[in-house]
């Protein structure tokens, strides 16, 4: 019988949501790890009820935990993140160098065949990759080390690396990016990296189209066809058809193209959601009104979608890992809220219901489809 | 027999109710008894102090016989009521929120 799962990690702990296929009725379990940072959680697609969980804390550092059981019982593993090498330095807020300094790791993205195999975006900005279940982890230094690591400054946030996308059809290519250097790829299993940042226009850095600099907030791609990217930048949202190489603004008849959140619909590469937000001074919908936003023609062309969101005095913000979508037949698309709800569409964004209302603020959302 | 008390969430974490009790060879030191925790626990290791640097985690503190050794050395002696076990060496995160 098919299924979903839901992986919600928030401010206080993690919640797992589940539901059959018709997605009506939820049934929710947490908080795991409770009083701990959650920054993210994802399974493993090798297999399902292999789950990694990023667990932080301002007073106790980071933890990685690991269920082998789907999200009932789960197991530190290894927590140490060692740069590799002599760190170096970044660029701090006020231009200044500053030591790289491990604080968090913001996601974790299992690989797409060995459930032993896994990648962590930490901050600041580094990837780290475990062989072994996450027994142990190493840097893939060649990304920090970069010629440009040492320009590198952080956003708002932190110097994060947020975003790890693998591409299905090639397994030495994979895309990351960082608030606020930009995105990056690599073609060698993570060996070399190269920004991938041509096209990208940010009016905050001295040159607005500078090699590195940018705060990309968020990348996605559909799974057949990862050439294709899509871009939600701190402003703007971009689309590339060469896998990064050039990128082109489709933001269009968006309310504001600023937000975190982007995501492509499972079955149709050319259908996008976004969740626009008024401003980056002011992080919540425009209007008090939260909408989705889809673009069935790969962008410039966009709908609100509504239908059982909050359209009056709503202030909430939609991070960016906490957008996600199932594989079902009608395409399950799911966001949760700096204000503790998570919200669900079982037909690909036309009507949406609260699946749950009152969780504490919602920094991630990762779903996986159970058969 | 030196006697921690941990806080709450790290108690949890470590599925420890109450006191632990560690034992130390050699001099009774803050790095000692560190040590010897998280040989008992290694899941505590990077949780009390910092996996590379080992200096304490910067929101956490050390008290014990109502004084405050969040800023001795790693190496100076625990005090004698610690090392005898007659009062606790407490490991407290610090208060937050407003």
């Amino acid at each position: 019988m098919t299924s979903v799962r839901l992986l919600v990690g928030t401010r206080k702990g993690a919640f797992v949501l589940t539901a059959d296929g018709s997605r009506k009725n939820w049934d929710v379990s947490g908080p795991h790890f409770a009083g701990w940072e959650i920054y993210h959680l994802k399974g493993s697609p090798a297999d399902p009820n292999r789950i990694y969980a990023s667990q932080s804390s301002g007073w106790f550092g980071q933890q990685i935990q690991r269920s082998d059981d789907g999200g009932k019982t789960w197991n530190a593993v290894d927590n140490t993140f060692a740069y590799d090498g002599v760190p170096g330095t970044h660029q701090w807020y006020d231009g200044t160098p500053h030591p790289w300094e491990f604080k968090r790791v913001w996601h974790i993205e299992p690989s797409l065949t060995d459930p032993d195999m896994v990648y962590a975006g930490v901050e600041d900005a580094a990837l780290f990759q475990s062989k072994d279940g996450g027994k142990s982890w190493a840097e893939l230094a060649g990304l920090r080390g970069h010629g440009s690591g040492p320009h590198w400054q952080p956003g708002a946030g932190g110097m994060c690396l947020h975003t790890i996308l693998l591409d299905p059809k090639d397994p030495q290519r994979m895309f990351i990016a960082i608030s606020a250097a930009g995105a990056f790829r690599t073609d060698d299993g993570g060996a070399t990296w190269r920004p991938i940042n041509r096209g990208l226009r940010s009016e905050f850095m001295p040159d607005p189209t500078a090699e590195v600099g940018h705060c990309v907030h968020r990348l996605a791609m559909h799974p057949t066809r990862p050439e294709v990217l899509y871009m939600q930048k701190h402003w703007d949202v971009m689309r590339s058809d060469d896998a990064g190489n050039s990128w082109r603004e489709v933001s269009g008849n968006l309310p504001t193209d600023f937000g975190f959140v982007i995501d492509v619909h499972a079955h149709e590469p050319e259908t996008i959601y976004v969740v626009p937000i008024k401003s980056d001074a002011e992080h919540f919908p425009v209007d008090g009104q939260l909408q989705v936003w889809r673009s069935k023609t790969g962008g410039n062309d966009w709908e609100a979608l509504t239908n059982g969101l909050p359209q009056s005095n709503c202030y909430v913000n939609v991070l960016r890992d906490a957008m996600c979508v199932d594989t079902l037949d009608s395409c399950g698309v799911y966001f949760g809220t700096t204000g503790g709800q998570v919200y669900g569409s079982a037909d690909a964004g036309e009507t949406w219901s609260t699946i749950v209302r009152d969780l504490p603020a919602v920094l991630s959302v990762e779903v996986q489809t159970l058969t | 027999m030196i006697r921690v008390v941990l806080p709450s969430h790290l108690k949890k974490h470590a599925s420890i109710n109450g006191e632990v009790t560690v034992e130390i060879e050699g001099p009774a030191t803050q790095r000692a008894l560190l040590d010897a925790l998280e040989k008992t626990y290694p899941i505590l290791r990077g949780t009390i102090r910092d996996q590379g640097t080992q200096k304490r985690r910067p929101f956490l503190r050390f008290f014990a016989c109502q004084r405050d050794l969040s800023h001795d050395a790693p190496d100076a002696l625990l005090p004698d009521d610690v090392v005898r076990g007659t009062q606790p060496f407490l490991i407290v995160g610090a208060i937050a929120g407003g």
